[in-house]
């Protein structure tokens, strides 16, 4: 779960960076050339098929762990309030509320730019897929902006707990680092969403 | 104080059980959780019915036996065990409900009473020095700094309990077994062995059916020896070196 939450924390960056071009006003250029050169550069194809296997460990070694833990306690207690956050008890539904949106976002986005018909634009005479046009054609519906908030809410809290836990069950946990840990823990679970959630709420209000 | 008590009643270990409504009238706010059950249970005895079981021993909080989960937390509202819980604790006409602890690992054997033999197993599998090291060595004989002393010292303080497990949402019980890890690994005698241990202890533990840890931390903050997270992340790196270089192939 660590080893797998922490590449995919990495990846959230990488992401974020890349989308942040769609905020630019120059129509979608540098978006555009982004997009062609993440899928068709090699290195990062690779490193892509990479990301897709972490998604899938991640995703199934939780659901072996939730089944796991669960068996551990076959009788329940019929009044439970002992100690912890909320979002380290949540994990499984905080991550599926993340998944449920990541199959709704790849194939509004990611499926299309592979597969479906994207018409092209022409940046000093080459061919580019206008991925750009896509994106803010998604983005003009108001329930499209909605789910994309409430969804990195879901990730907020999945990260708040997810980057410092990761780091416990790597061994990591010293007096020294601590405070860092959970600084940076928790700065990245609260500004990292929160900037892939106004990506959507800016390019809406552009339009209307 | 008035004390309205539900208390989990179970037979034996095949039985159902279910909850049991008691009336107390006259609780002294001086009492210890488990003297409001003495008084309760003579109640219950001079009237002819079966009194509630409780696992008890030491009542001055050193045994850790008194496991019972108290208004949804293991031990009660403070962070002691139930020995050294008061009556005062609680407000006049309270419904206090009380169930034994809940995990595969501890079934339950009458009442509140569960099987905590599966800690004892844990210890059994390497939570030892397997030779004798002497008496009492000369003070500074081997040099060990005080924060390593202190640190051991602070796992050694761990005494069964299993409030751990109790309080875990996966009945996990890595706060326990690190406490035990990490007091021998920290230390000369101790270290020799530190990798079979750490390889053996936690099989049996995946063996006894405990959950595995995510670090939610109610372990801790409900564990009435203060025992501490860095407990946990030593353990997984003991696990992980061991894992990496030990002898057993
Ligand atoms: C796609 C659906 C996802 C599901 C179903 C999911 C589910 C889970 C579950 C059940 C846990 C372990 C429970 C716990 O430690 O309390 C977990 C841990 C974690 N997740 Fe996810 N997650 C998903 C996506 C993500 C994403 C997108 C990221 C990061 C960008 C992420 C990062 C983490 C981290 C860092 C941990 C902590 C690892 C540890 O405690 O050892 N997860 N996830
Ligand atoms: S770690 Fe704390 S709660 Fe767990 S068994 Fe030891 S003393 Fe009890
Ligand atoms: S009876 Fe020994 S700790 Fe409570």
């Amino acid at each position: 779960m660590a080893a797998t939450g922490l590449f995919l924390i990495i990846f959230l960056l990488v992401h974020l960076t890349g989308n942040l071009q769609l905020l630019k006003d120059d129509g979608g250029e540098a978006f555009n050339v982004y997009a062609q050169f993440m899928t068709s550069n090699p290195l990062i194809k690779t490193t892509s098929y990479l990301l897709y296997a972490t998604f899938l460990v991640h995703i199934i070694w939780a659901v072996i762990l939730s089944v796991y833990n669960r068996k551990a306690r076959p009788v329940g207690y019929a009044h439970n309030k002992a100690s912890s956050t909320w979002s380290s008890r949540n994990m499984g539904i905080l991550g599926t509320i993340v998944l449920i949106f990541l199959i709704i976002h790849l194939k509004n986005f990611w499926y299309e730019m592979h597969w479906g018909g994207i018409p092209t634009v022409a940046y000093e005479g080459e061919s580019y897929k206008d991925l750009y046009a896509v994106v803010d054609k998604a983005f003009a519906e108001w329930w499209i902006v909605a789910l994309y908030v409430v969804s990195m809410i879901g990730l907020m809290f999945h990260l708040y707990h997810g980057f410092q836990s990761a780091f416990q069950t790597l061994g990591l946990n010293h007096p020294k680092y601590n405070a860092l840990i959970k600084g940076v823990g928790t700065a990245f679970a609260v500004i990292v969403p929160a900037l892939f959630a106004a990506i959507p709420i800016l390019m809406f209000l552009e339009r209307s | 104080m008035k004390i309205t008590l539900k208390v989990w009643r179970q037979k034996n270990a095949a039985d159902k059980g279910g909850f049991q409504t008691y009336q107390l009238d006259n609780v002294s706010p001086d009492m210890s959780f488990l003297e409001m059950f003495d008084v309760l249970n003579e109640e219950l005895l001079s009237k002819g019915e079966d009194p509630i079981h409780f696992d008890h021993d030491c009542r001055e909080g050193i045994c850790g036996m008194c496991s019972m989960y108290i208004n949804g937390k293991p031990h009660g509202p403070k962070q002691t065990t139930t020995c050294q819980l008061h009556m005062r604790s609680f407000h006049d006409g309270q419904t206090i409900t009380v169930e034994p602890w809940r995990a595969k690992a501890f079934p339950v054997v009458k009442d509140l009473v569960v099987d905590r033999t599966s800690f004892d197993r844990i210890i059994q599998a390497g939570g030892y020095v397997s030779v004798n090291t002497g008496g009492v060595p000369d003070a500074n004989e081997i040099p060990i700094p005080k924060k390593v002393a202190d640190e051991a010292f602070d796992s050694a303080t761990c005494i069964g309990c299993g409030a751990c497990v109790a309080a875990c949402k996966n009945a996990s019980a890595m706060l326990f077994v690190s406490a035990k890890i990490s007091q021998l690994a920290m230390l000369p005698q101790g270290k020799v062995e530190r990798k079979t241990r750490a390889e053996q202890m936690i099989a049996q533990m995946d063996e006894e059916g405990f959950g595995a840890c995510t670090n939610t931390g109610a372990c801790s903050a409900e564990c009435p020896k203060e025992i501490k997270l860095e407990n946990i992340a030593r353990m997984n790196r003991e696990f992980y070196t061991a894992k990496a270089k030990s002898e057993n192939v």
